[in-house]
């Protein structure tokens, strides 16, 4: 039901049937952010609570993908959107929703710090849990660690 | 009390000559300041007395859990749960295991599940006990610190005679418990919860109707339902702003689907009613404890499960309701022993970024009061 008017809303999102428990959908990069406002905005869906935000990594496809999960509060119904970036380098970049949803803004920070995500348009992009001066992003799948030696 | 001494607004306007220019600076509350309950640095740009920036930095006990989590099998992870939320120990545990049995399809023995519930409502129980105390010695009551841990003590001398454990229990394993129950957990359980409902009252006595207690409390940290929404500030935090966001409602686990229980919600959104919202759900959590006691199922405490668990490939998300808000637990598993990226959403996280939107504007001494009742615990929001 919600599956179907959010295909018939939003023709440029991709539908996963094998996605778990809520409905999937794969978001461009680019439309993110109009997605985002619609699905907050219109009465029909109305995704006021973003409960969770996940980085990934996925080294052999070559992106990093953020992971929305969203809830209604009126409707009391459930999505996940997803998004990926270009590549896992220079244009790891997606664009934010923490003025859409105010929570966002610190879990994107974490995101950035962990995973090494940009969020482009977020206003106030710095390291949240580790120091200013770290190098690399920990949660990356080739991160390496020469002092703490943590091996997967 | 002498009503000629109340007015300040007046007195302070008396004191400010027009035209002063005052000058803005820093201030680092913490990381070892008594109210941040942990370390957590807060960094205020106050001018005068009056807040007008909070920048928490966080961060000081990350451990990367969820890095370790993908070195390690699914039953080592449940360790690593009670080392977020100390307080809220068997809510993490129950939420992984949780999210283990879903992806399994494992059936959990009735026994278990009662079991369960009884044990997260008494964990709730000591989080709001120690919250209490805590909270009323932030704001000056040394009296409630020693009543808060005197009665939370029972529950860790429970804990402890079923568990083995007081702080990490790590008792809830994938498929059930860990063992079977001590044979007096039910006797003790009954009587600490006698014990406890003649204690409750004496707490509401000694804060909610307190002259001080309530001129530093109400009206103070205003969070409106629309923001707390926004901000996902959950668990009594959110409800005491009018956030319908208890999970144990709205996607029942274990055995919430067969107690009688209300959710607790008020609508002034301010330190006192996040206060008096935690007191509120401590009843509810005595009645729920007291519907299942003498109702534990006898049978199976555990199901069977394999030693090394493999979780299919694919994604599973769980949600509990711990004492701070909700928990979820975002497993993405590509089929092998450990998951390919774990997720924890901790309710603190989110909870402690909603200061500088509701303390903006207070007083020092507000900042205080307003952090007590987000409740706030650094491990779960470092992780």
């Amino acid at each position: 039901m919600l599956t179907e008017k959010i295909q018939e809303r939003f023709p440029t999102l991709e539908h996963l049937p094998e996605g778990g428990e809520y409905p999937q959908f794969i978001v461009p990069a680019e439309s993110l952010r109009e997605v985002a406002l619609a699905l907050r905005d219109e009465p029909d869906f109305a995704f006021d609570y973003l409960f969770c935000l996940t980085g990934v990594d996925w080294p052999e496809e070559g992106r990093l993908e953020v992971i929305y999960h969203l809830e209604s509060t009126t409707h009391n119904h459930q999505i996940v959107l997803r998004a990926r970036t270009a590549d896992r380098e220079e244009n790891a970049k997606l664009p934010t929703v923490s003025d859409i949803w105010p929570t966002a803004n610190a879990h994107e920070r974490e995101a950035y710090d962990l995973l090494g995500i940009v969020f482009e348009g977020h206003p106030d992009l710095r390291r949240l849990l580790l120091t200013d001066d770290w190098v690399g992003h920990p949660l990356r799948k080739d991160y390496e660690d020469p002092v703490n030696m943590i091996e997967l | 009390m002498n009503e000629k001494a109340l007015p300040l607004e007046e007195s302070e306007a008396a004191q400010q000559p027009t035209g002063l220019q005052t000058q803005e600076y820093f201030v680092n509350m913490g990381p070892q300041h008594p109210s941040t309950h942990g370390v957590l640095r807060l960094v205020l740009t106050i001018n005068g007395e009056t807040i007008v920036n909070i920048e928490p930095h966080i961060g000081y006990i990350h451990r990367s859990i969820e890095k370790m989590c993908e070195r390690d099998s699914y039953r080592q992870i449940v360790h690593l749960t009670d080392r977020m939320d100390y307080l809220s120990c068997h809510m993490n545990n129950e939420a992984v295991c949780l999210a283990v049995e879903k992806a399994l399809g494992i059936e959990v023995p009735e026994r278990a599940k009662v079991v369960r519930t009884i044990l997260s409502e008494l964990t709730r129980l000591a989080s709001h006990q120690l919250w209490w105390g805590v909270m009323g010695m932030d704001l000056g009551a040394i009296t409630t610190f020693l009543y808060g841990f005197r009665d939370r003590e029972m529950i860790n001398d429970i804990f402890e005679e079923t568990c083995g454990a007081r702080l990490t229990m790590n008792y809830i394993a994938p498929g059930g418990l860990m063992y079977d129950i001590h044979p007096n957990f039910q006797k003790r359980t009954k009587a600490f919860v006698e014990h406890f409902k003649k204690k409750l009252p004496e707490y509401d006595r000694l804060l909610s109707d307190n002259v001080i207690f309530r001129k530093r409390t109400e009206g103070i940290g205003i969070l409106s339902k629309e923001d707390a929404i926004a901000f996902g500030v959950t668990g009594p935090s959110g409800r005491a702003s009018g956030f319908s966001c208890d999970v144990r409602k709205k996607q029942p686990y274990s055995a919430y689907d067969r107690v009688d229980f209300k959710e607790i919600l008020m609508d002034a959104g301010d330190c006192f009613a996040r206060y008096k919202a935690r007191i509120l759900e401590m009843w509810e959590s005595l009645s729920i404890i007291e519907q299942l006691i003498d109702n534990i199922p006898e049978g199976d405490f555990v199901a069977d499960t394999r030693k090394v668990i493999k979780l299919p490939k694919g994604e599973f998300y769980q949600r509990v309701e711990t004492a701070r808000g909700e928990f979820g637990v975002h497993i993405i598993s590509d089929g092998k022993k450990s998951p390919y990226r774990l997720k924890f959403r901790s309710p603190g996280f989110s909870n402690l970024f909603v200061l500088n939107h509701i303390a903006r504007g207070a007083k020092i001494a507000d900042l205080v009061a307003i952090m007590s009742t987000l409740d706030l615990v650094m491990p779960d929001i470092d992780r």
